[in-house]
Formats: structure tokens, C-alpha cells, sequence
């Protein structure tokens, strides 16, 4: 590899764009103007730099490559940044949808546009950073530092009721991530390192630590990601936040949760994950079937499409503590496609709500009619939010239901009404926006995608097919890395089963 | 023959105490005008004492018949004190002149005050201790009382010196029955006739009891808080802000010394209190902090809240605990002096203001003002990558470490809900629509201490190892 410390460039090439975005003088519309360009350059460029991460990406180790290493802290706390076959994807997903976000805030947002613009700079800087860290308290930084400027997107550009779902949105993830802070901090004492990888070889906790660990990680990413009880704030957030934030939401934030439970509590605490499970199934099965119910209710596009994340994230966790090749593997590629999927979704509902200002699926219909190519594309992410095969939700639902029937098949069953349930709402939604008479005038003024909008559209239906064409060239970066994760897990499981502590066997990696 | 005791190590105390004179008698030759030639000198008195604390940093010594140490523990907050007085000059100056309390007082009894806390922080004996305390004390009275016209400042002051003065007696009573049950007021006697073998006299433990009372009044923690809200809001502004700061840091490291010094073998005793006075505080102040409407009260308690993840430091017993308590106390005073300095901008034409309702929409009136107090609110509130979040995540690690698991769960819930009212502030910033704006002449002094503080508050995670090193190296010059 080159000396390059690329992690960090792409980590903080948006900070520096954010400081750029500080730089325009003169009047409003001059600084709203500079300043977008100025972000979209910066998430274009960053997007671009991040790709030559995955180019040079070894697929056929489960090491973490272009590993940095530098003194913070003093003791054992060090910046480590690196990225493995799980992680890296999701730098790229977060790259990669960032432009988008920004251009669909392009018309949307006149109010404050400079200090927009720098809270998605500054969020993708820590997003991106949440993947890339290879140490707790650096981990937890960008983890938490995130709530910052999500926080103020949903408090100042959201909706009617925005102070009620930004607070809501903090305070719930910050309580879980406070347990979880102190769980860090006891494996810091425990064991006298922050490294992620180190944590990751070897057997360092007994079964009854590992459950308190597990347990404390879990209040985090569980309100993440969200499971099922603690999902409420996230419909509130999803409503109020405009456009680009539920996209960021949908599409970034909510994986951060999963890739909790991948790097930490499942390779971390595998006696505790194992001992957990049923009831993670238990609280998955339940997210799938009731919010794809209450779902079926809604009267809100947004809401609509909130509730259905959250059963498709039920999906994700089941697939992840399965625990075989293609639960895991699955789980991963859902929420990749969820990624997509779901922001596209929001951005769809963006179009329509640009024009007319309303979420509700009442006021609209018939708009086939006169926007033909908007049906189009909301059509082609609908089916893949359903599963339809050739696109992308297929290759993860399927996975996981493959890897799932393989544990329990009662679950499988239940999860699969999910899918039923899902193609219900979502058709349901399509056919009350797209299809019908178009009776209400002021829809019949309404125009069709703008030069703009077909091109925010334009690469996401290609990804989404893509991915459901050819899941291998995602798959195959995950494989080594997913095996490794499995047998150390089974190794670790094996070792407590036997009643002997798992310390050489696991130091595989 | 008489022996004179080595006088080196007081330099900064004898710097402040000849300098205060000079001072005083300067303003008075001088007159009413006087107020910014003296507060600039204080400045420079004051950053002077600090700069004479560094010869000595690195040594222990003991002087004065062993009333008196000089240490790098003392030496790092004597430092932070005297970097926190100088900064409540700077930012008090512009407020007396256009409040009308133009009195060249005003920068002299900070220094009189500084002179106690350097006591206080290098005292090794009851006597000392109590001395230094009063010193201090003496003139936080008259500061709260400063605005003489106004009800609110007097009643804050008398509050105050009756409630300081119970407090005095209980750590005098204290002190007593302990020089009675060992023959001493020395820590060092102290610690030699209090071991931990065998079980502990009665007399012992009311005496620290009571020393500890006395003392927790003075870091207003719970129980012993309830003067805070009444003198910080009544108080003038920037005599609120120096009290939030200085005389904290005094307090709390009085506090560190005298239980590491004098009862070293029986932390097992006064841990229980410590974990006691911990847990209220930091309950207290997260829940009471979020009614308030008054932007001083609200700093109250949430400075109660502060010192009580401060006493969880404490309470840990231990050398990583004394450096989680030193490391907090730093961003502590980096996030209040710059929190401070922009509530004293707080004014209108008719006057200074101190409502939270007034903050309203100040992102879009003075969008650099509004960036800089929801720094501070959000480093208060202890959300990474801040200043604050360090301070909270060492007092957690020295916590653990102590198993004290359930102390840190406390503490981890209390933060979340003290979020409520600082995200409260921004909220009220960032998303309510605008008032009338702030008056825009804010003081150059003000602006300059509000942007090192905010840029040291953001910045801290770069320039956070060399803090805990030096933390690092006076919490162990403790246990030497």
C-alpha cells in the first residue's frame, strides 16, 4: 500500500470542506449558492478518494488493511484507524450517498443554508470515522459525536414538531450509548487496551462479565438500530428531519447499530451473543411482524417508510445472530441495500413533498399521469424494498431467510410473513401515490423529475440493480472476513461448551 | 535564635499578598478612575503568581513547621486557579463600567481571594487550612454583596457569609475534636495517629465528618448546596462567573489534600460520604437544573452536578482518581470562564439580561455568539469529541477501576438527563425564532476569553495527552 494514511483523508476531507464552507462572504443567495458547490465538490471528491480504498482492498485477507496507528491519548488509547472486508462497505455506502443528500437539499433548504451544509460535512466526517476506528474511545467519539449535528439538522430544518423528535432522537441514543461507554471502559480495565483488533483475538472475558458487557453494548446499538421496543424515536425522527437527514438516518446511522453487533458484541462477547440470542430473535420476529402492521396505518409517506426500516432491520439482526455464512453475510448485504433502498425511498417522498408540501398519502394520486418517470422510479425502489428478484433487496432477504431456516425454522416462518406483510404496505403506498384518477388540481400542475432530481435518481437505480444482478462483487469482499468472524465465534463457543477457556484457538486473526 | 522558615516555596502567595497591598493602595491615591489600571495589574499580578509557581513545580517541600507543602499537585491547581481569576478580571471589567459598580476594589479582593486558595491548595495543617478558608471567604463575601444598591446582591451576600460562617464552625468543630482524639493539627501527626489497623475512635470519625461538611459546603455539594442558586443568581454576573471557577478548584483540591493527607489509611470511612455526596450531587443538580428559567441558576446547578462527577474522582481513593479529578477540573475551568464570559454579554440597551428566554434565536442574530455558547453547552453535557467528555469519561475509568460500577452507572444517567437542559439552551438558540438581539459591543476581552475557551474546549482531543501527563504526574506527587 501506498504511505498514504487514506483512512484519515477520506475521514476528514469533508471537515475540511466544512471549514471551506466557512470561507464565501457577500449576500445570501451568493453564500447559499458557493457554499453548496463547496459541499458538493467535497463529497464528490471524498466519494472519489474513498473508492480508491476499495480498488486497493485485499479480499483475500480478513486483516485489517491500510491500519494507522498513531500516540493520542497517552497509555493505551492510540488513534487507530482500518478497515476490514465488514467495515469497509460501509465507508462507501456513507461516501456515496452523501452527494446525493446534498443535492437534494439543493432547492429544498434556503434558510441557513452555510450551517446546513457544515452539519453534513461534519456528519459525514463522523460517520465515516465510526467505520474506519480500530479503537474504543475513538470509536465512541465519532459514534457519539454524530448526535451533534444530526441533532441540530432535525432541530433547525426539520419539521412541525422538531424539537420533540430531535430531543427524543438525542436522549434516547445517548442513554444507551452512555452504558456502553461504561462497558468500554471496563474492558479497558479489564484486559488494558482500547485496540479493537487486539480485542478481537483471544478469549478475554468470562461468560458472566461477557453478559454484562453484552448487555451494556446492546442498550446502544439496540436503540441504534432500532429494534423493537426502543424504535419509537425513530419514526418521530424520520418525519420531522428534512429529506437529506432521513436519507442519512435510513440510510447511514441505522447501520451503525449493525456493525455494533458485528465488530463488538458478536466477535467480542460470543458466549453472551450465543446466550442472548433467542432473545434477539424473539425481539426481531416482533419488529418484523408489528411494524410491518403499523405500517399498514399510516397516513404519512415518511412514517410509512420509517416503520418499514425497522422491520427491515429486524430482518438484519436476525440474519447477524444466526450466526452461519449466510445469515451474516445476509444481514450485511441487507443493510447495504436498506442503505440504498431506503434512502431512495425518502428521497422520492423528497420530490413529491418539494412541490406540495404535504406527506400524506390522501392528498396524492394518479400522479402516473403527468409524472411518468417519477412512477417510474419510485416503482423500481418499491420493488426492492418488497424483495422483487434482480434488485438488491432480494440477495439480502434471501440470505437471511437461507441462513435463518438453517437455525430455526418456526422463525424463518415468522419472518417470511414480514415479507408478505412489507410487499402489502409498500404496494399499498405505490398504488395510493402513482395510481388512480388524477383529481386534485393542484397535482395536476405538478411536474415531473427535474434535470437534478433524474440525476440523484439515475445512479442509485443502477446500484440497486447492481446489486440484485451481481451480489458477488460485494459478497466476495466480505467473504474471508465474515469466515474469520464465524470461526472464531464457533471456536469461542466450542471452548466454553468444553468448559475450557478458548485463549489460543481464537488467535486466529 | 529564631529560625526563619523557608520562604521560596510561598513565592506566589507573598507575590499576591504584597501585590494586593500595592494595589490597594494604588487604587486609593488613584481614586474612583482607577478601575482598569488596577484590574490590568491584577492581570499581570495574577499571571505573575502563576509564573512563579513553575521553579518550584517539580519539588516537594515542606515549610512553615510543616504547615506549608509545595508540590506538583499544588502547583497544577494553584495554576489553574490563577489562570481562572486573571480570566474573571479580564471579563468583569466591561460589566462593572456599564453596570455602575466602577470600584478598584473590585479587581484587589479577587487578588486577596486567589491569596487564600494558593493557601488553601498548599495547606498541611488544620490551622493552615482553616486560615487559608477564611481568607478566601472573607472576600467571596464581599463580592457577592459588591452591587450595594441592589437587594439581590446584598441578600446573595449575607446568605452567603451566614451560610459560610455555619459551615467555618462545623469544620472548626471538626478540626477540634480532632486535634483532641490526636494530639495534633498537623496532617502528618494527624495521619500518623489515625492507622488503619484497629478500629477507628469515634471521635476521629465525627471530627472528619464534620471537617468534611464544612468542606462540602464550600464545593456546594449535596446537601450542603443549598446557597448556590440564591448567591450565583442575586451575585453580579461576572462575581457569579468567578465564583464558579476559582474558588470550586480551591475547594475541591483542599479537599483532595486533606483526605489524602491527613487520612490516607481510613479512605475506606470517608469514601462512603464522598460516594454519598457524589450521587446527590450529581442527581441534584441534573433534575433541579431543568426548571429553572434563569440562565445563573441554571449554571448553579449545573456547576453542582460538575462537582459532583468531580467527587466521583474523588471517591475512587486512588492516584488515577486524583488525576481524573485534576483532568476534570481543567476543562472544567476551560468550558465555565468561556460559558461565563458570554452570559456577562447577555445585555441589552436597558441592561444585562440573564433569562434563558432571551437567548431566543441567537443563532441567526449573533450566529458566532450562539456557535460558541452550544460548544460549551454540549462539552457541559459531556458529548464527545468536546472538552467535556474527557473530563467525565477519566472519572468513569478511575471509578470502575475502583469498583465503584454502580457509582459510574449513576453517573452515566444523571449525564444524560442534565443533556436535557443543556440541549435545552441550544434548542432555545438554534430553534425558536428571534428576539431582539443582544447589544453587539461585547468587550474585546470577553470575545478573546469566549474564543481561546471555545477553541480549547473543541480542541482538547488534539492537545489532550500532554494534560494528562502533567494530571498524571501531580496526582502521584500526592502519594509520594
Amino acid at each position: 500500500m501506498s504511505g498514504w494514511p487514506i483512512l484519515s483523508l477520506v475521514t476528514f476531507l469533508p471537515l475540511l470542506g466544512a471549514v471551506f464552507a466557512l470561507l464565501p462572504r457577500g449576500d445570501a443567495a451568493q453564500v447559499a449558492r458557493n457554499v453548496r458547490a463547496v459541499a458538493l465538490l467535497t463529497t464528490i471528491a471524498t466519494f472519489l478518494l474513498s473508492l480508491l480504498i476499495w480498488i486497493n482492498f485485499d479480499h483475500g485477507t480478513a486483516e485489517f488493511q491500510f491500519v494507522e496507528d498513531r500516540e493520542w491519548l497517552g497509555g493505551a488509547i492510540h488513534y487507530r484507524m482500518g478497515v476490514d472486508g465488514i467495515s469497509m462497505l460501509f465507508v462507501i455506502l456513507t461516501t456515496f450517498l452523501m452527494p446525493f443528500c446534498i443535492l437534494a437539499s439543493w432547492e429544498s433548504i434556503h434558510t441557513r443554508v452555510r450551517e446546513y451544509m457544515i452539519a453534513f460535512l461534519l456528519l459525514e466526517t463522523l460517520m465515516i470515522g465510526v467505520f474506519c476506528a480500530l479503537d474504543l474511545v475513538l470509536f465512541y467519539l465519532f459514534f457519539e459525536g454524530g448526535l451533534i449535528p444530526m441533532f441540530l439538522i432535525i432541530g433547525v430544518w426539520g419539521g412541525a414538531r422538531k424539537i420533540y423528535a430531535s430531543f427524543k432522537f438525542f436522549l434516547y441514543t445517548l442513554v444507551g450509548s452512555l452504558l456502553m461507554l461504561l462497558a468500554m471502559i471496563a474492558i479497558y480495565i479489564h484486559t488494558g487496551t482500547t485496540s479493537i483488533p487486539e480485542l478481537l483475538t483471544g478469549d478475554h472475558f468470562d461468560a458472566g462479565l461477557q453478559k454484562w458487557l453484552w448487555l451494556a453494548f446492546f442498550a446502544s446499538f439496540a436503540v441504534k438500530m432500532p429494534m423493537w421496543p426502543v424504535h419509537t424515536w425513530l419514526p418521530d425522527a424520520h418525519v420531522e428531519a428534512p429529506t437529506a437527514g432521513s436519507v442519512i438516518l435510513a440510510g447511514v446511522l441505522l447501520k451503525m447499530g449493525g456493525y455494533g453487533f458485528l465488530r463488538f458484541s458478536l466477535p467480542m462477547f460470543p458466549v453472551a451473543s450465543d446466550y442472548f440470542a433467542p432473545l434477539v430473535f424473539a425481539l426481531s420476529v416482533i419488529a418484523v411482524i408489528y411494524t410491518s402492521l403499523v405500517a399498514l396505518v399510516q397516513q404519512d409517506m415518511k412514517k410509512l417508510i420509517a416503520y418499514s426500516s425497522v422491520a427491515h432491520m429486524g430482518f438484519v439482526t436476525l440474519g447477524l445472530f444466526v450466526m452461519n455464512p449466510q445469515g451474516v453475510e445476509g444481514g450485511i448485504f441487507q443493510m447495504l441495500s436498506h442503505g440504498i433502498v431506503s434512502g431512495a425511498l425518502f428521497l422520492c417522498v423528497g420530490v413529491v413533498y418539494d412541490r406540495l408540501h404535504t406527506r400524506e398519502i390522501d392528498r396524492y394520486g394518479g400522479l402516473v399521469n403527468n409524472m411518468p418517470r417519477y412512477a417510474l422510479v419510485f416503482m423500481i425502489f418499491t420493488m426492492a424494498s418488497v424483495g422483487l428478484p434482480g434488485t438488491s433487496g432480494f440477495i439480502g432477504e434471501f440470505l437471511v431467510l437461507a441462513g435463518v431456516f438453517q437455525a430455526d425454522t418456526v422463525v424463518t416462518a415468522l419472518a417470511a410473513t414480514g415479507l408478505v406483510l412489507g410487499a402489502a404496505y409498500m404496494l399499498w403506498l405505490y398504488r395510493k401515490v402513482i395510481f388512480g384518477e388524477l383529481t386534485k388540481d393542484d397535482l395536476k400542475h405538478m411536474l415531473d423529475l427535474s434535470p437534478r432530481e433524474k440525476l440523484i435518481f439515475a445512479p442509485l437505480v443502477a446500484v440497486v440493480f447492481w446489486m440484485g444482478i451481481f451480489p458477488g462483487s460485494f459478497l466476495d469482499v466480505m467473504h474471508v472476513s465474515v469466515d474469520n468472524l464465524l470461526h472464531n465465534y464457533d471456536t469461542a463457543i466450542a471452548a466454553h461448551e468444553a468448559g475450557t477457556p478458548a485463549v489460543a484457538e481464537g488467535a486466529q486473526r | 535564635m529564631i529560625e526563619v522558615p523557608a520562604l521560596l516555596p510561598a513565592l506566589p502567595e507573598i507575590i499576591l499578598a504584597i501585590g494586593a497591598m500595592a494595589l490597594l493602595m494604588l487604587g486609593v491615591f488613584i481614586g474612583e478612575k482607577s478601575l482598569r489600571l488596577v484590574s490590568t495589574l491584577a492581570v499581570l499580578l495574577l499571571l505573575g503568581a502563576a509564573v512563579a509557581v513553575l521553579p518550584g513545580y517539580h519539588d516537594t517541600v515542606v515549610t512553615f513547621g510543616g504547615m506549608f507543602v509545595s508540590d506538583s499537585f499544588g502547583g497544577f491547581c494553584k495554576i489553574l486557579i490563577l489562570i481562572g481569576s486573571a480570566i474573571s478580571v479580564i471579563i468583569s471589567v466591561d460589566y462593572l463600567e456599564r453596570e455602575n459598580l466602577k470600584r478598584f476594589e473590585y479587581p484587589v479582593l479577587i487578588v486577596l481571594a486567589t491569596l487564600g486558595m494558593l493557601m488553601m491548595v498548599s495547606s498541611n495543617d488544620l490551622i493552615a487550612l482553616y486560615v487559608g478558608l477564611e481568607t478566601q471567604s472573607l472576600a467571596l463575601y464581599v463580592m457577592a454583596a459588591f452591587s450595594r444598591d441592589s437587594a439581590r446582591s446584598t441578600e446573595a451576600g449575607l446568605k452567603y457569609f451566614v451560610l459560610g460562617a455555619l459551615s467555618s464552625g462545623m469544620l472548626l468543630y471538626g478540626s477540634s475534636l480532632l486535634y483532641g482524639y490526636t494530639g495534633g493539627t498537623g496532617f502528618a501527626q494527624i495521619a500518623a495517629a489515625v492507622s488503619g489497623d484497629g478500629p477507628v475512635a469515634i471521635g476521629v470519625l465525627l471530627g472528619l465528618v464534620f471537617v468534611m461538611a464544612g468542606l462540602a459546603f464550600k464545593v456546594s455539594a449535596v446537601p450542603f448546596h443549598m446557597w448556590t442558586p440564591d448567591v450565583y443568581e442575586g451575585a453580579p454576573t461576572p462575581v457569579t462567573a468567578f465564583f464558579a471557577v476559582a474558588p470550586k478548584i480551591a475547594a475541591m483540591a483542599l479537599l483532595v489534600r486533606t483526605m489524602f493527607g491527613a487520612f490516607p489509611e481510613i479512605s475506606d470511612q470517608w469514601q462512603q460520604i464522598l460516594v454519598f455526596l457524589s450521587i446527590a450531587s450529581m442527581v441534584v443538580g441534573a433534575v433541579f437544573a431543568i426548571v429553572q428559567t434563569n440562565i445563573k441558576r441554571l449554571m448553579a446547578f449545573s456547576s453542582i452536578g460538575h462537582v459532583g462527577y468531580a467527587l466521583m474522582g474523588l471517591a475512587a481513593a486512588s492516584p488515577d482518581g486524583v488525576k481524573a479529578v485534576l483532568i476534570y477540573l481543567a476543562i472544567y475551568l476551560a468550558m465555565n470562564v468561556g460559558a461565563f464570559a458570554l452570559i456577562i454579554a447577555m445585555r441589552r440597551k436597558d441592561g444585562a439580561t440573564e433569562s434563558i428566554a432571551d437567548l431566543s434565536g441567537l443563532s441567526r442574530t449573533r450566529p458566532a455568539m450562539a456557535l460558541a455558547i452550544a460548544i460549551f453547552m454540549f462539552s457541559l453535557a459531556g458529548i464527545p469529541p468536546l472538552a467535556g467528555f474527557f473530563g467525565k469519561f477519566y472519572v468513569f475509568i478511575a471509578a470502575i477501576d475502583a469498583d465503584l460500577t454502580f457509582l459510574a452507572v449513576i453517573g452515566a444517567l444523571a449525564s444524560a438527563v442534565s443533556a436535557f437542559y443543556y440541549l435545552r439552551i441550544v434548542k432555545v438558540m438554534y430553534f425558536d425564532e428571534p428576539v431582539d438581539a443582544f447589544d453587539v459591543n461585547t468587550g474585546r476581552g470577553i470575545a478573546a476569553v469566549a474564543t481561546v475557551s471555545a477553541l480549547a474546549t473543541v480542541f482538547f482531543l488534539v492537545f489532550a495527552a500532554p494534560v494528562v501527563r502533567v494530571a498524571n504526574t501531580a496526582a502521584q506527587s500526592l502519594f509520594q
